[in-house]
């Protein structure tokens, strides 16, 4: 019999074809879709492909995320003429833009980034679709709704990125840029503005939250892994049960590092790092520009700036001098 | 038999997208990266990353490209001025024929080497300045006199000759236009930001692509740091930063240097934590301006349709034109020592001319053994205090 014994997976999951358990209440769509095999997927996964559910708020959330889709990517092919291969080599630099600064929360012609506004309005309401469609599909298989809410941590951090703090500061024009270079740059800018943001400690939050994880992540993964040999992959026995592959999992980790983690534990300690690392991050966001205008004199105030021996001496501001030219 | 031939579409497929990933990685890598090895170069304390990163590849092709050429030897002073002896001369009248000679001969070295005299001078009738070219020598030639003249905040002792920014070309290879406005779809369609098209002066970043017109012929305010911890009214912008990014990236390609040759990154604002190369950037920008308003743009009317921009302007100077990757033009040789007289700074005044021999006024860097890279901090400028800190070359700063 195929084992779980290898890094990727050996084992076919095909049973077979299964609708799944019936649907609640009056629902305006079914499941779509003939559901079949498909070996490469199999090899990832389980191996049967469909039926899904769509739904109205599945099917409103799609039309509403390929509207700004569209928006995005004809203004950037717009953007090079309409040319196609120019649009194809440039596609990493091309960017859909937010309105200049001058326009602050006003409505922009649509060419001066009444079109971000557009594309930024259909994506957001795109996501929250989303986000309810999740949080309903939980709720109709009877599930908890955690999945909804760690979607919710990263819309918190798009929503403080391209809403909220250009709401706060009063200005489109902080939002993010659409685009992919564009909005690594944007990036760039927004920690020259404010200063450096590492010195921002919810920054420094963030990043921990990201790295652990990571680390989180692959510590459990390579824990299931590793005691797969002994049915480790059979979560829900194993949970309750002495003897188990899970319990030999818990022991390498007490006897490595003192402690362990359960095997339900261990979940939750993967669901709040990773919500955390938005959630922090997004908190620091918002407090550049409303509250601190520059993290690292912020961080010097507050004793975060090691003070190193001069290495050239006294160098003076130009501007400062007498007679300076302007 | 359908199960071989999905293993076939398997694998076929599977060798398909290794094929596609490696050639994505491959060009991802040749686009973002360079062959190793890296010297990387202390200049400030340790571990705060006050470094510079060099590719001996790179600096081998630089150093090779800045090879300067031997100037002509010194011309007799004495004897009668150009003015008198030539017809037309109105900027280096006060020189002596000798010295007229020499710098005319020069400047076809530096300039037209290939074209010769004719390249300005109608040869049958010198003084003729129907040749464009000669309107603009000698705008350029006053430009050269103010550098060496008003600007020795930026080029110092060390000074620049036609040859800094020529290399031997009619047109210097680093000058700039204003930049056109992409091709744009038009209609309502979004209109250009100004950013987001790949240009090779900013290093191919998604950031504006003419940070030139703005800070090095305009004067727009380049610092957008606040200087308060909280948020006490500063009305820089973000995309305001872009536009600084973009220009501090022509600053680090045209010189060939990292962000850290003049500022601590952890606080790029802060002049207190600065090297003293930022000052001199700081003049720089202001001489810059000066050359493109006063110099280049001055010459309306004068440049024909074809050496103009898309714009209709004419070309203009920025880091690039002189520095052409090097932290020092020509890596710090002067070649302005035995021009003093001819090119060294208006006005000319009598006793100057007087002065016999070109001695090298000031004791200018004379570097006759170029060195790549900065590898000690430079002394410090104004004030001229130093504490004891100087860096050894190959010594580990405390």
């Amino acid at each position: 019999m195929a084992e779980y014994q290898n890094i990727l997976t050996r084992l076919q999951v095909r049973g077979p074809i299964y609708a799944g358990t019936p649907l609640e209440g009056n629902a305006a769509f079914g499941r779509g879709g003939v559901p079949g095999f498909n070996h490469l997927f199999g090899r990832l996964g389980d191996a049967q492909v469909g039926p899904i559910y769509l739904g109205t708020v599945g099917l409103a959330a799609l039309i509403c995320g390929f509207i700004a889709f569209e928006i995005i990517g004809l203004n950037m092919w717009a953007s090079v003429g309409w040319d196609p291969v120019q649009f194809l080599r440039q596609l990493p630099w091309l960017a859909l833009e937010p309105p200049a600064p001058s326009y602050g929360l006003h409505f922009p012609p649509l060419a001066q980034g009444g079109w971000w506004l557009m594309a930024g309005f259909f994506l957001t309401t795109s996501i929250i679709l989303w986000w309810v469609r999740v949080y309903r599909r939980a709720r109709a298989l009877g599930l908890g709704t955690h999945t909804a809410w760690a979607f919710g941590a990263a819309i918190w951090l798009y929503l403080v990125l391209g809403f909220i703090r250009p709401l706060l500061v009063g200005s489109w024009s902080e939002a993010v840029p659409f685009g992919i270079f564009p909005h690594l740059d944007w990036t760039a800018a927004f920690s020259l503005r404010y200063g450096n943001l590492f010195y921002n400690p919810f920054h420094m939050l963030s990043i921990a939250f990201l790295y652990g994880s990571t680390l989180l992540f692959a510590m459990h993964a390579a824990t299931i892994l590793a005691t797969s040999r002994f049915g480790a992959e059979r979560e829900l026995e194993q949970i309750a049960d002495r003897g188990t592959a899970f319990e030999r999992g818990g022991l390498f980790w007490r006897w490595t590092m003192g402690f362990c983690a359960t095997a339900e534990s261990i979940h939750r300690w993967a669901w709040w790092f990773a919500i955390l690392c938005p959630l922090t991050g997004g908190m620091g966001i918002l407090l550049s520009g409303t509250v601190v205008d520059n993290w690292y004199l912020w961080g010097q105030h507050h004793g975060l700036v090691p003070v190193y021996p001069p290495t050239w001496g006294t160098v003076i501001d130009p501007s400062t001098l007498p007679g300076a030219p302007k | 038999m359908s199960d071989h031939i999905t293993k076939g579409l398997v694998y076929g497929l599977a060798l398909v997208g290794v094929a596609a990933g490696t050639m994505l990685t491959v060009v991802g890598l040749r686009q973002s990266t360079e062959r190793p090895p890296i010297v990387g170069v202390q200049r400030g304390f340790r571990g705060t990353g006050m470094d510079q990163i060099y590719n001996p590849r790179t600096l081998a092709l630089l150093a090779a490209q800045a090879k300067v050429p031997r100037s002509l030897p010194p011309a007799n002073p004495a004897g009668v001025r150009a003015a008198v002896a030539y017809k037309n001369v109105q900027v280096l009248g006060n020189l002596s024929v000798g010295q007229f000679t020499r710098l005319m001969v020069s400047i076809t070295n530096w300039v037209a080497p290939k074209q010769g005299c004719s390249y300005c001078h109608n040869v049958k009738n010198m003084a003729w300045d129907g040749l464009y070219t000669k309107i603009v020598a000698r705008r350029m030639i006053q430009m050269t006199q103010n550098v060496n003249g008003n600007w020795q905040s930026h080029v110092q002792n060390v000074g620049v000759t036609c040859y800094t920014c020529h290399g031997g070309n009619p047109v210097p290879k680093n000058i700039w236009f204003n930049a056109p406005p992409p091709r744009l779809a038009g209609g309502m369609a979004e209109v250009t930001s100004g950013m987001a098209h790949p240009t090779a002066a900013i290093n191919m970043a998604s950031l504006p692509y003419d940070p030139f017109t703005p800070y090095l012929e305009q004067a727009v305010n380049i610092r957008v740091q606040p200087q308060t911890a909280l948020n006490e009214g500063s009305v820089s912008t973000i995309k305001q930063t872009e536009w600084t990014y973009a220009l501090m990236i022509h600053f680090s390609q045209s010189l060939g240097v990292n962000c850290t040759y003049c500022h601590n990154s952890r606080a790029f604002s802060d002049w207190s934590q600065s090297s003293p190369a930022r000052v001199n950037a700081w003049y720089g920008i202001r001489m810059v301006r000066d050359l493109n308003n006063n110099y280049l743009d001055s010459l309306k009317g004068v440049f024909p349709d074809y050496r103009k921009g898309p714009m209709g302007d004419n070309a203009k100077v920025n880091c690039a034109t002189c520095h052409q990757g090097l932290y020092k033009p020509l890596y710090g040789v002067s070649m302005l020592t035995t021009f003093k007289t001819e090119l060294g700074g208006p006005p000319l005044n009598a006793t100057a001319v007087q002065d016999g021999l070109n001695k090298p006024a000031g004791g200018p860097a004379t570097n006759t053994t170029p060195n790549p890279i900065p590898d000690t901090p430079p002394a410090p400028q104004p004030p001229a205090a130093a504490p004891g800190d100087q860096a050894k070359p190959g010594t580990p700063l405390q």
